[in-house]
């Protein structure tokens, strides 16, 4: 069995973040940058269902050039060898032109299984596993709190704000899941030595078949056009209850609308 | 060499054991501590990591890496919390480490995998009620008894020696008397549960409370021949050993509490807000950080030194005494002027600085004192000759 996860570097999830005065897109090199936090389960996932069923796991990861240490992290975890599309043209690209590059690579490559994240730390669109399933013409099976792989079919607990609903789908998969689904093990000192000598295959754009027009910021489908820090908390309004506590109360929201 | 930058490898391990004790020891630890209890499920996950296995080969379910490795990890966990810097110091300095450089094949291969993959812990019976500093001068003693040892006696202050995963503890014990007259000691592997071997209640200790420390009986104690843990009256020379570099870890492990000082000071300081403005603001305060963190990179650098000459296989043990004497003192003073930023916060037990400045007084005593530690670099320089 053979087993893609797509990992992502992005931003240290607590660090202050700002962007780019010349292009409004994330200034990358101002803060620490770690692999999503979500990818770590994905890439969790991937191992234990490798385990099970002596598979192998390929982590995948678009970026710039030290997305190449969100690839080694995985590999430190335990993936056996990476792929890393890295390519100037890719600068800025959006959700739909980064699912177009990640089908490309990942077509033809004879995954039985692909893993991703529900969603990254940076841009939370959640929206990047169900193009892709969409684009390899593959079921999606999102938002997955649980995995089971049982020969050809793939079944996944979907997690929704009630319970969950059990979905399944034809091996080939696209599979994103969630934070309740298990817990990352750590990169053990093995592991570490053991990524130093694990492959990375680089892939340039070219080598995908796109052009280069269909991607980065000038194909991006929205624009930042500026942005501003969200304004300090303004103070709030306080009521002294003098018995007409509750309707003041009740004035307040629905002059905010809320009632 | 000179080169006090980490590997590439030593880099990497020391982010990884960073991020598990700012994620999953730092939100738990305080509550262990107060409920004096030990953590099982932390130290699960430290042996899942490999950090007990890290100076062992990969044949005894080790990891392959060096002493200085583990030397990294205990720092930065002793960044966040002693008890479980100690447990893992202990378990694998004091546990496991007599076994591997002093086991036959067959000890290695019964004892090791289990204590190298955190599923046993190991301990090291050395010091007695009348015996600290003077390791040598003990009462314990074993006498053969056909294929057998039989030990009887008594160990106080012994780490790891009491949880439910404790596999061994070694012993030191008198098994004779040299023909000038000293103790002759050996070095004997007791399995726990062994008849005759009494834990005692855990104590009640003023730091390191979620770590695990007992007193313990031995009483007409019986271990086979096979137990004796290297040569017959080698135990004394083989502790020296074991004490030398166990001096590295613990320097490491005072450097990061010196560290977690600095770390907690610099935030609390910019956070808290006096007569208008930062406290870190006032120049009295500012210093003091300045100092501590001057600390904190002196012991560092003293403990890199003398572990690249351990791993080198060059002498180490004058270093390795100037490093535990100066980053162990360090550790007191950081965590007292710590607590003192702090102000009385810094004497509440919720406050990591009040968990620090309880943790740091016992730094200067085990695994040999600061007045050892002076005797011993005096003694190299030939001191009183």
């Amino acid at each position: 069995m053979k087993i893609a996860v797509c990992v992502k570097q992005v931003p240290d999830t607590w660090a202050e973040k700002k962007l780019s005065d010349s292009d409004n897109t994330l200034d990358r090199a101002s803060v620490e940058a770690v692999m999503n936090e979500l990818d770590e389960y994905a890439v969790e996932e991937a191992l234990l269902i490798s385990e099970a069923n002596d598979g192998e796991v390929v982590a995948v990861s678009m970026g710039p050039e030290r997305a190449e240490e969100t690839v080694r992290k995985a590999l430190q975890m335990g993936a056996d060898s990476g792929i890393h599309i890295h390519d100037e043209s890719l600068k800025g690209s959006d959700a739909l032109a980064t699912s177009l590059v990640l089908a490309e690579v990942l077509k033809d490559r004879g995954f039985d299984l692909i893993i991703f994240g529900s969603e990254s730390t940076d841009a939370r669109m959640s929206v990047v596993p169900a193009m892709v399933a969409e684009r390899l013409g593959r079921p999606q099976l999102t938002f997955a709190n649980k995995v089971d792989v049982d020969g050809g079919t793939v079944k996944i607990q979907r997690l929704t704000d009630y319970g969950y609903d059990e979905v399944e789908g034809a091996s080939p998969a696209v599979v994103s899941v969630v934070e309740k689904i298990n817990e990352p093990r750590y990169p053990s000192f093995k592991g570490i030595m053991a990524a130093k000598k694990k492959p990375i295959e680089t892939v340039a754009l070219a080598e995908s078949g796109i052009d280069a027009g269909q991607v980065g910021l000038g194909a991006a489908w929205s624009e930042v056009a500026s942005a501003a820090p969200r304004p300090p908390k303004a103070a709030g309004v306080k009521i002294d209850d003098e018995g007409a506590g509750g309707s003041k109360i009740a004035e307040f929201l629905s002059e905010q609308k809320f009632i | 060499m000179l080169d006090f930058r980490l590997s590439a490898e030593h880099e990497e391990l020391r982010k990884t054991v960073e991020a598990f004790a700012h994620d999953a020891v730092a939100p738990v630890i305080g509550d262990f501590y107060e409920r004096e209890e030990f953590p099982y499920d932390l130290v699960r996950q430290m042996g899942e990591m490999g950090l007990f296995g890290l100076p062992f080969p990969e044949e005894y379910g080790g990891m392959g890496g060096d002493y200085f490795a583990l030397c990294v990890a205990i720092e930065e966990l002793a960044r966040v919390d002693s008890s479980i810097a100690i447990t893992l110091e202990a378990a694998v300095s004091l546990g496991a480490m007599p076994i591997y450089r002093f086991g036959t094949e067959e000890q290695k291969r019964t004892w090791l995998p289990n204590l190298t993959t955190g599923k046993t812990l190991g301990a090291f019976g050395l010091t007695e009620s009348s015996s600290g500093s003077d390791a040598g001068d003990i009462a314990t003693t074993a006498v053969r008894d056909g294929d057998d040892w039989v030990i009887n006696g008594a160990k106080v202050f012994i780490t790891n020696s009491g949880t439910d995963i404790t596999g061994l503890i070694t012993v030191t014990a008198k098994t004779g008397v040299t023909a000038d007259g000293e103790p002759e000691i050996s070095a004997l592997i007791v399995p726990s549960g062994t008849p005759g071997l009494t834990v005692a209640p855990k104590y009640s200790k003023v730091g390191w409370n979620a770590s695990d420390t007992h007193e313990l009986f031995l009483d007409d104690v019986r271990v086979p021949s096979a137990n004796l843990l290297g040569g017959e009256g080698r135990g004394y020379a083989q502790f020296l050993r074991i004490l030398d570099e166990g001096r590295i870890a613990i320097a490491a492990l005072a450097v990061g509490l010196c560290q977690g000082c600095v770390d907690e000071s610099v935030a609390y300081a910019n956070e808290r807000q006096a007569f208008g403005r930062s406290i870190g603001s006032n120049q009295s305060i500012a210093f003091k950080i300045a100092d501590m963190e001057a600390r904190t990179h002196l012991g560092r650098l003293s403990y890199y030194e003398a572990g690249a000459r351990l791993l080198a296989g060059e002498p180490f043990k004058h270093q390795a005494a100037i490093a535990k004497l100066h980053t162990t003192e360090a550790a007191v003073t950081n965590a007292r002027e710590a607590t003192q930023i702090f102000g009385g916060y810094g004497f509440m037990n919720e406050y990591p600085v009040a968990r620090f400045w309880r943790d740091s007084k016992v730094l200067e005593i085990g695994e040999g004192t600061s007045e050892v530690q002076r005797m011993l670099i005096a003694r190299q320089l030939g001191v009183g000759r």
